[in-house]
């Protein structure tokens, strides 16, 4: 009987082809918007939960307050290299660094850029700085020991992204006036800010930029096996100690890189809840629509509904057919919006690939297919649920009578 | 004694127009009997259509009792009243009230899956009748592509769909020219005759009631008189 009826919905919908297009409508842009908008979110929490696991978990970050991951605002006071000492002295670390970077002019023929100049250590701590960085370079060879005037590029300078012209292996920039000579190129790491920077030997920038202990933030390796937010406490700890601050007045943070995972989660899961709930609005606005069209078509078909009543048509029949018509308003809508969110996904995922952040990719988990058209046929059913009630309980003499 | 299919005991149905009382059946008692050709005809007003959708037990009276079955319908829960009214009683309209989105097959077949008939089994009965009506081949059109006689004909066939005990046609020529009429009543008094079907029929045109054995004039909500006509009288075979 169900499949009857449900032959019975799409007969309808063809014979009302425009009415149901404009009722799915609403279904389909809630859930384009849902769709599209989990898929990138659990897409981006992809990319940083592979990247988190690429590096490891027992590293830790230090930087100073105010700052996150070593980005945006003014330190409120700076690490210095007497920081990385004492970290380097607490029990449990294996490798500690520490890195600097400036914004800084760089010209290349006769084009001048603004860019980020990173300052590395060039003894064996380098090593760990480039490890959580994840950058690696490609072609050429690394900064070592005994380079002052070298300097590696990021791949957005290499393949002609960042100046008109490719910067080729031996080619020279300049950098704030002085003159490198470009030894190696960096693999692309997969976003446009970390692919346009250019790293130059710590000492040389030291020099270079007038900052002779400035540390913007400080990587470190655990040994194998310890406790990593028992080592963080150890290393807050000391640096509270060094640095004369109380508890809870740290001008520092100690993030270990689970700590660091946690609260990237959190600020997805939060950033995607809002974004849901607004795209939901439109959702709800959709199913007043099915409840709207479901009141139409009752008023429309009365005097059919007491034909069928007369015919042997129970209730439940009725109510039946109207709550399939509805459900399947909502899931056809849901089918519809789940294909279209899933190319703006793909859209956005192609559009910041364009833009070289192809670590971007929009993920479509089962479940979420699945749900989206759970989602979009509850709606509907339930939109339809008051106006079918409406429909069954007409009497057929009143019904068959209605013209 | 003739089995009853449709007994109707002193039944009075009055409707309410905001406060004023229309008396619209004012006591009536009348019997269906299996096998006869009945005609209630009467004057625009005089109860008829009331009349008719207590025989069809569409309604339920004001008063009086219906007993569908030897079983009082008001003691019949509205699910059970549809599911038996769909059994035992085929219907015919004046305005045909064919589904507009399914076609012939479609209409023929809809009581069918109401009462549960598997998908081969009411295609093929929906298939034959339609063939018995005239209109094998016009089987997927819908109504909009068929003429008024011929919507009707589907009609005829959906109101023989379950094998009803009666069909009760109201007023089934009343929106057809008089050929088509003509066919419709040939096609009712054959069911009638040679098909052994109860039909109760429900006029305002006299000229239709010699397809009848018994026919009831109302007038003003009540039974003016009571008619015989002889049983070996055959009508429609011409």
């Amino acid at each position: 009987m169900i499949k009857d009826y449900t032959k019975f919905a799409f007969r309808t919908f063809k014979v009302r082809g425009i009415r149901t297009f404009l009722t799915m409508l609403g279904i389909f842009v809630g859930i384009a918007a849902i769709v599209s908008l989990i898929s990138l979110g659990q897409g981006l929490e992809n990319a940083i939960t592979e990247q988190f696991e690429m590096l490891g978990t027992n590293k830790i970050i230090i930087s100073p307050a105010g700052t996150f991951f070593g980005f945006g605002g003014e330190a409120s006071s700076d690490l210095t290299e007497d920081d990385l000492d004492v970290i380097n002295k607490v029990k449990g670390v294996k490798t500690a660094g520490g890195m600097l970077f400036k914004f800084a002019n760089v010209k290349f023929g006769n084009e001048i850029k603004y860019t980020f100049v990173i300052g590395l250590p060039l003894d064996e701590s380098g090593q760990i700085i480039q490890d959580l960085s994840g950058f690696d370079v490609d072609k050429g060879r690394d900064l070592k020991e005994g380079d002052k005037y070298k300097v590696t590029v990021g791949d957005f300078l290499a393949q002609g992204d960042f100046f008109e012209k490719k910067v080729q292996i031996r080619d020279k920039i300049e950098i704030e006036g002085q003159e490198f000579a470009v030894i190696g190129q960096v693999a692309r790491i997969g976003n446009p800010a970390d692919d346009s920077q250019v790293y130059i030997p710590m000492e040389t920038a030291r020099e270079l930029f007038d900052e002779p202990l400035k540390l913007d933030f400080i990587m470190l390796e655990g040994v194998k096996g310890i406790d990593m937010s028992a080592l963080a406490e150890d290393i807050e700890k000391d640096l509270r100690k060094h640095r004369e601050v109380d508890e809870g007045e740290e001008d520092f943070n100690v993030q270990t890189f689970e700590e660091l995972m946690d609260t990237y989660s959190t600020i997805l899961v939060i950033v995607q809840a809002v974004l849901i709930g607004i795209a939901s609005i439109s959702l709800l606005v959709g199913g007043v629509g099915i409840m709207n069209t479901m009141y139409t078509s009752v008023l429309e078909r009365t005097n059919e509904i007491g034909v069928m009543k007369a015919i042997g048509a129970q209730n439940k029949d009725i109510l039946a057919i109207f709550l399939i018509e509805s459900g399947f308003l909502g899931l056809i809508g849901g089918v519809i919006g789940i294909l279209i969110g899933v190319g703006i996904g793909k859209l956005v995922e192609f559009g910041a690939a364009q833009q070289g952040l192809d670590i971007l990719k929009a993920s479509f988990p089962w479940y979420l297919i699945v749900g989206a058209l759970l989602f979009s046929f509850l709606v509907g059913a339930i939109s339809g649920v008051a106006p079918a009630r409406q429909a069954s309980k007409l009497k057929p003499v009143d019904a068959l009578r209605y013209e | 004694m003739k089995k009853s299919i449709i007994r109707l005991d002193n039944v009075k149905k009055t409707y309410f127009i905001g406060d004023i009382e229309v008396p619209a059946v004012r006591g009536i008692s009348l019997e269906v009997k299996k096998g006869e050709f009945m005609a209630l005809v009467g004057p625009s007003g005089c109860g008829k259509s009331t009349l008719m959708n207590l025989v069809g037990a569409l309604d339920i009276p004001t008063e009086g009792r219906i007993f569908l079955e030897d079983k009082d319908i008001a003691q019949m829960s509205e699910s059970t009243l549809a599911n038996v009214r769909g059994k035992k009683i085929g219907f015919i309209f004046q305005q045909f009230n064919l589904i507009s989105t399914l076609d012939a097959l479609g209409n023929v077949v809809l009581p069918m899956i109401f009462q549960g008939y598997n998908e081969a089994k009411r295609t093929a009965r929906a298939e034959r009748l339609l063939k018995m009506v005239g209109l094998g081949e016009r089987m997927h059109h819908k109504p909009n592509e068929l003429s008024g006689g011929q919507q009707q004909r589907v009609a005829i066939a959906r109101a023989l769909a379950n094998n009803p005990d009666m069909i009760l046609a109201d007023e089934p020529t009343g929106n057809l020219d008089s050929k088509s009429g003509r066919q419709i009543m040939d096609l009712l008094g054959h069911l009638h005759l040679k098909e052994g079907k109860t039909i109760v029929m429900v006029t305002h045109d006299l000229h239709l009631v010699h397809y009848a054995h018994r026919v009831i004039h109302l007038k003003d909500g009540l039974v003016l008189k009571e008619r015989i006509i002889s049983k070996d009288h055959h009508h429609g075979e011409r």
